[in-house]
């Protein structure tokens, strides 16, 4: 079936939508396909859209291993699926074509905010290598652990330890906050601005970060002040 | 018989897998399980110089993939316990030359004559780890008391987590505890802060373990070492005993050596 399958270039990437069908074999008709364009393929960098198939991280493990064997590297995998998205980023795949993000929202400088009430919700602890990338708020209930990674366009906020990398405000919004219940990142960034977390004195306790004055700075949550 | 089949993993080389694994291999085989030790490090073979048993490969596990043998002619029995088997890695051969696939085949074939098929997992996160893990009921994640190896314990916990294999046990291997106490180490509850998984091992650092690897006697048969009595209990418990932790504390005190004496062998 290899003519359901839609290529097309993107920057130094190939895109192959594979349709919404219910074909249940659509890996084997993917890699049915590139054997034969073989001389096409090698060497390439692929994407491939899932739309709304649900796969496992075997599976998505199994295409990578299967595509690598032929000298093709899967690069992102796109899909509207929570868990293919989900296994993808455990895979440490890409789940947006480079580049795509930002530019886009550097074109249409309002998208954020209006997007800003969508939010990606993940509950789990995110371990080393793990990264999100999206356009609107992030919600972590779970630990971030170092060596995670998250690139907000909105806010992000952590139910539990943040020790990871953290961009709130990723495309230029300056009112972006990071919280956390122990707001201790490797690294912090709101839109263009940077900061370290300093040596932590005594208990954690629960914190918001944002730019003051043009200054990125940390205070601790106040109940009080809520909301 | 229905064997459990347990991956020794760490991301991080270095850390003391292949010491691990043939230390758990010997102590399940010392309380009477039938054990096998699989040696995944293709290329890199070590396992079978831990325990011992270099001069008598013939086979290895490449030759089985590639059915230049049978599965049983690749066995090779322990000099000292009859119910532990090795099977080695191939020394000429490189990742590739083993699929995951073949993995699940080959302990598949294993489990019904064993208790348990223990699988010493190459450093790395690539073909070789995913090799290992891929026949995996349990895996047991080896970390030393330093950040760059829990950084790699998380990374592959992340990794065991995707596909779908638990989140893992943890060992935490070559613990100091004077320099705990001084601060100038890890502690345990630092390290389990981070990673947040079950602890089943709590391994000091024991010169005994150096000599031993070097003889090919591993040290879990010896009980006057500290590590040999702590890897002895992290098998009890990966067998489903409930072993208290020992404490870890310098030398003995004489209260220390007379709790030893009131409970033989109970102390964790």
């Amino acid at each position: 079936m290899s003519d359901s399958l839609a290529i097309k270039g993107v920057g130094d990437a190939l895109l192959i939508s594979v349709p919404a069908a219910d074909e249940p074999d659509a890996l084997d008709a993917l890699l049915e396909m590139i054997d034969e364009r073989v001389e096409f393929f090698r060497g390439a960098h692929l994407a491939v859209d899932f739309a709304d198939r649900e796969l496992h991280a075997s599976e998505l493990g199994g295409l990578r291993d299967a595509l690598s064997e032929r000298l093709i590297s899967l690069q992102a995998v796109l899909s509207t699926s929570d868990v293919t998205l989900k296994a993808a980023a455990d895979l440490g795949l890409d789940t947006t074509l480079r580049r795509e993000v930002p530019v886009e929202i550097e074109d249409q400088p309002l998208v954020t905010e209006l997007d800003g009430e969508q939010a990606a919700f993940i509950h789990r602890t995110m371990r080393s290598g793990n990264s999100i990338q999206h356009p609107g708020h992030v919600v972590v209930l779970g630990d971030v652990n170092p060596g995670a990674e998250i690139i907000a366009g909105g806010n992000v906020i952590v139910w539990g330890h943040l020790r990871g990398v953290v961009h709130a405000g990723a495309a230029g919004d300056e009112d972006a906050v990071v919280c956390a219940l122990d707001l201790a990142p490797a690294q912090l960034r709101i839109a263009g601005q940077i900061a370290l977390s300093p040596e932590r004195k005594g208990d954690p306790k629960p914190e918001v970060a944002r730019i003051r004055d043009g200054q990125l700075v940390a205070e601790p949550w106040a109940l009080s002040r809520a909301g | 018989m229905t064997a459990k089949i347990a991956t020794i993993t760490s991301g991080k080389g270095g850390v003391g897998k292949t010491t691990t694994t043939a230390n758990i291999g010997v102590a399940l085989a010392s309380i009477g399980r039938r054990v096998v030790c699989i040696d995944a490090d293709i290329g890199l073979r070590n396992l079978d110089v831990v325990m011992g048993l270099e001069n008598r490969i013939v086979y290895d596990l490449v030759d089985v993939v590639e059915g230049r043998c049978k599965l049983r002619q690749a066995l090779i029995k322990d000099k000292r316990l009859g119910d532990l088997y090795l099977i080695p890695a191939a020394q000429t051969r490189d990742k590739t030359a083993v699929s995951p696939q073949d993995m699940i085949n080959l302990t598949a074939d294993l489990r019904s004559e064993f208790d348990w098929v223990i699988i010493d997992s190459p450093a790395g996160i690539e073909r070789g780890f995913r090799n290992a893990i891929a026949p995996a009921d349990v895996v047991l994640v080896v970390t030393n008391p330093e950040v760059s190896s829990v950084r790699d314990a998380d990374r592959i916990i992340g990794l065991i987590e995707a596909e779908e294999k638990g989140p893992g046990k943890l060992i935490v291997n070559r613990i100091k505890p004077e320099m705990v106490k001084r601060g100038d180490m890890l502690d345990t509850p630092d390290i389990l802060d981070v990673l947040a998984i079950e602890l089943i091992g709590i391994i000091p650092e024991d010169e005994h373990v150096i000599v031993a690897s070097n003889q090919g006697l591993p040290v879990a048969l010896d009980p006057k070492s500290k590590a040999g009595r702590a890897f002895m209990n992290t098998a009890r418990r990966l067998d489903g005993e409930d072993v208290p932790f020992e404490s870890l504390e310098g030398t003995d005190g004489f209260f220390g050596r007379l709790s030893r004496l009131v409970r033989p062998g109970g102390d964790g």
